[in-house]
């Protein structure tokens, strides 16, 4: 008995380990992802299966390249997570090389030369499907045709709502003429708010059970919410309004899922907050004056850089200081 | 949050608006085990175990020689210096050795003791009772206090006469007597409580004379409704009873003291510098021993609780061995369990049974022992941040532990962490973080002494006491941590080295022999 290994107090845990928060995460994309079979077919299915088989590939490789213990990282369930999220930001009409390409890269590039796990500083689901639209910005923006539109036709590939209008506001188009179109629905792009409507209580599920904080979904919903008012305000012919803006494209999922990635985000209580206003404004302005109809992933990069900044200001005042 | 407490034993209602403290945690607290039961004196063991240092500070100086025959509640080793307490035989009997053996101190493998075979008699030495404790100076009544070798028996060990004596160099406003058992399992307090309310609250009231404190309050815990009737008996109006919500770590001197009266302890100073002065139940009702009867601190309740055969709270000599305690409630030795002196989130692993209860010990607490998760690199997932009850960065601290990179946790703050252990507990990556910070502190305490040059690190030593000594742990076990605080005074690397290696080739040979007696004991 004396040579027991003399171990630290705490000598009880709760219990959480990386793997169960990751299987939450993916619990919690459920609603979302069946929303959007449901409205794009079960090509979304498809997806994130190609992409959690090539997101552990590519993670078995590179545990092995860098020697590390596999099962325990394999297992830790955030390749799973990246992949699928990767799958939901992706349209079900990409064909799989590009897809393998997006994982890849994100799981390279972002997080195993930055260190692996805990190290990386870009979100590699984000920085993955940034990578590929830049590579092939056509493919990307194909997306197949609402169900209820499509009556029968099998997919047709069309325009996304943010896309849309996008499109017809630089051909001069009104706000109030654009929306009355088929492709919108009550509030936002037709389909569209109902699996933002869906990431948002699966998004919810997770503040309550606390995986994540309310801070940075608080804060990106926030920021479109800020801005996206003013400017519709102001003008409502040019700047669509901001139930459309939080209710399309990957708003909901940016805000629940991917810009609470915990590696990447900020961790201090305010910095949270202002992490989330940072990507809720540079989404609004990338959508409203940018190239690509939707800006969520870029502006989660752009605030996953900005985190570092961000954390060393923010910090909490500590008991008695 | 505010809870609003009613006093009772008022004509009018007095309400005090409680506060709330950052983070903590809540968890099942496992007290019905224990807190059911009453206490019962431990028989006289085989073997009376002293450490000369029960308490954070210096160790005290021997007074007896081996083969003397001490009684009961007789001086055997005397306070050196101020931030020292003296030392007191536990039992009448023949002191057999004054030498290394092993302590219950995070880290550190052994101390000087001094040993005594109990004759049996329990014969005590002469004590003198103080009449009136109101009549005299306040000054003297901290005299008794100190000569009755009373250190905090909450937990840290602070001596409490320096307690009292910063509290009357400093004007105190309200004396706080922590009742507070946050820790899960532990129940001694509620039960001393329960059975001894007369003798806490009239030590509450010696403690406010000595530090002539404006008002007075007492907290217990809210799932401690039997302490609290018991307590409500014997108060007055001058003494405020409250109870508080059953959070850890509400018995936290800092958090107590942000709950009761909303005011936050300044980081690196005192509670006296906010003019609160805190003390434990137990030490309360010490004082009263020591003012009313003259005796000595020489035994406490401890609670024995795990997986023992039957769980209580016992009443026992310092100096008795864990052991002993353990066989008591009916507990075989196994090699699936751990024994933890102390709680589950505080308390230390004791790797050698024979490590004697000292002043500090509350629980003895034996566990299964579980399969370690693998430690997993940080997510940055913030929980520990959430939970941390002192607003500190967890994961940042870690990383700069980690990394070795002493001067960055220092900005961190790393000295006002408490090792409540709250943020190894949520962490999902099964960090043991607060390990890392007590290496990163005994690193950088070591290397400032170094610095500091010999004597001059005595000094900053003896000031640093008691934030450091209590948490100075080695992580990597006992080789580099049997450095005792006189000997790391010590700045030339290659004595420590070998003082080390000494250090480690007694520790071995003291097992081996105690192993080779424990097994004559068997035989024989
Ligand atoms: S709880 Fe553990 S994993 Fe999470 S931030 Fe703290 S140290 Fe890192
Ligand atoms: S052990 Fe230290 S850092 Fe961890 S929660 Fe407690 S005070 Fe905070």
């Amino acid at each position: 008995m004396a040579d027991t290994i003399l171990l630290s107090s705490p000598h009880k845990h709760d219990g959480s380990t990386i793997r169960s928060i990751m299987f939450k995460v993916c619990m919690a994309l459920l609603p979302g992802l069946l929303c959007n079979i449901w409205y794009f077919g079960p090509g979304v299915m498809w997806q994130c299966l190609y992409a959690t088989v090539f997101a552990l590939l590519t993670e078995a490789i590179l545990l092995t390249v860098r020697k590390r213990d596999l099962r325990l990282f394999l297992g830790d369930g955030t390749a799973i997570v990246t992949a699928w999220l990767f799958a939901l930001m992706i349209s079900p009409l990409v064909p799989w090389w590009v897809s393998l390409t997006g994982i890849s890269f994100g799981l390279v590039f972002a997080k195993h030369l930055y260190g692996g796990l805990g190290h990386n500083l870009f979100n590699p689901a984000a920085t993955g499907y940034i990578f590929v639209l830049l590579c092939f910005p056509v493919i990307m923006n194909h997306w197949p045709v609402m169900r209820e539109l499509s009556a029968g036709i099998d997919v047709i590939s069309g325009a996304t709502p943010l896309g849309d209008t996008q499109t017809r506001l630089a051909a001069m188009d009104m706000i109030s003429e654009i929306q009355i179109g088929p492709l919108y629905g009550m509030f936002a792009g037709a389909g569209w708010e109902w699996v933002n409507l869906a990431y948002l209580a699966g998004g919810c599920w997770l503040v309550i059970s606390g995986i994540i904080s309310w801070r940075i979904p608080f804060g990106v919903a926030g920021g479109v919410f800020v801005v996206s008012t003013l400017f519709s305000l102001y003008n409502p012919d040019l700047y669509a309004s901001p139930l459309f803006h939080l209710f399309s494209g990957g708003t909901m999922l940016g805000a629940f899922f991917i810009a609470t990635d915990p590696v990447t985000a900020s961790t201090t209580p305010r910095g949270k907050i202002i992490y989330g206003c940072l990507i809720g404004l540079i989404a609004f302005v990338l959508r409203t004056w940018g190239a690509y109809p939707d800006g969520i992933a870029f502006a989660v990069l752009i605030a996953n850089a900005a985190v570092p900044l961000i954390d060393r200001y923010t910090r909490p005042n500590i008991l008695g200081e | 949050m505010g809870l609003d407490q009613t006093k009772p034993g008022m004509n009018t209602q007095v309400t005090r608006q409680l506060h709330n403290f950052h983070g903590g945690l809540v968890f099942e607290t496992y007290k019905d085990i224990t807190s059911k039961i009453v206490a019962i004196q431990h028989p006289l063991p085989q073997k009376i175990i002293l450490p000369l240092r029960q308490h954070i500070g210096i160790p005290a100086v021997p007074v007896v020689k081996i083969g003397d025959y001490v009684l009961k509640g007789q001086l055997i080793a005397r306070a050196d210096g101020y931030v020292s307490i003296p030392l007191h035989a536990s039992t009448s009997g023949k002191v057999i050795d004054i030498g290394d053996y092993p302590v219950p101190h995070a880290g550190k493998a052994v101390a000087t003791c001094i040993v005594i075979k109990p004759d049996g008699e329990e014969r005590w030495a002469d004590i003198e009772p103080t009449e009136n404790f109101l009549s005299i100076d306040p000054k003297q009544l901290q005299e008794i206090i100190r000569s009755s070798g009373i250190a905090g028996l909450g937990g840290a060990g602070f001596p409490a006469h320096v307690k009292l004596n910063e509290g009357v160099v400093n004007v105190v406003d309200t004396l706080i007597i922590n009742g507070v058992e946050c820790e899960p399992y532990i129940t001694c307090d509620d039960r001393l409580i329960r059975e001894k309310a007369h003798y806490v609250v009239a030590g509450t009231r010696m403690i406010r004379h000595a530090v002539q404190a404006r008002q007075c309050v007492i907290a217990v815990e809210e799932d401690m409704p039997e302490a609290y009737a018991a307590l409500a008996q014997w108060i007055d109006d001058d003494i405020e009873l409250i109870k508080v919500p059953t959070r850890y770590p509400s018995g936290g001197e800092k958090q107590l003291i942000q709950v009761i009266t909303g005011k936050e302890v300044p980081s690196g100073g005192l509670a006296i510098h906010i003019g609160i002065v805190m003390h434990n139940v137990a030490t309360a009702a010490a004082v009263y021993r020591a003012v009313t009867r003259g005796e000595p601190v020489i035994s406490r309740y401890v609670t024995i609780t795990g997986k023992v055969g039957t769980p209580r709270n016992l009443q026992v000599l310092l100096g008795t061995p864990v052991s002993d305690c353990l066989r008591a409630c009916g507990y075989e030795h196994n090699e699936n369990h751990r024994v933890i002196m102390g709680g589950p989130m505080m308390g230390i692993h004791i790797n050698n049974p024979d490590i004697p209860v000292i002043k500090t010990t509350n629980c003895i607490l034996v566990k299964e022992i579980q399969p370690i998760p693998a430690e997993m690199p940080c997510i940055r997932c913030g929980n520990c941040v959430d939970v941390c009850p002192i607003k500190l960065l967890p994961q940042q601290l870690y990383w700069h532990a980690r990394s070795e990179n002493l001067e960055e946790t220092k900005k961190f703050h790393i000295f006002d962490c408490i090792e409540c252990g709250c943020c190894s507990y949520v962490c999902p990556s099964h960090i043991p973080l607060v390990q890392y910070y007590r290496y990163a502190k005994t690193r950088i305490a070591a290397e400032e002494r170094k610095r500091e040059g010999a004597d001059h690190a005595r000094q900053r030593f003896m000031q640093r006491q008691h934030r450091l000594e209590e948490e100075a742990q080695e992580k990597l076990l006992p080789q580099v941590s049997t450095i005792s605080e006189s000997d790391s005074l010590i700045a030339d690397p290659d004595i420590i080295k070998s003082y080390i290696e000494a250090a480690v080739a007694r520790t071995r040979d003291k097992r081996h022999q105690s192993r080779i007696t424990d097994l004559e004991d068997k035989d024989g």
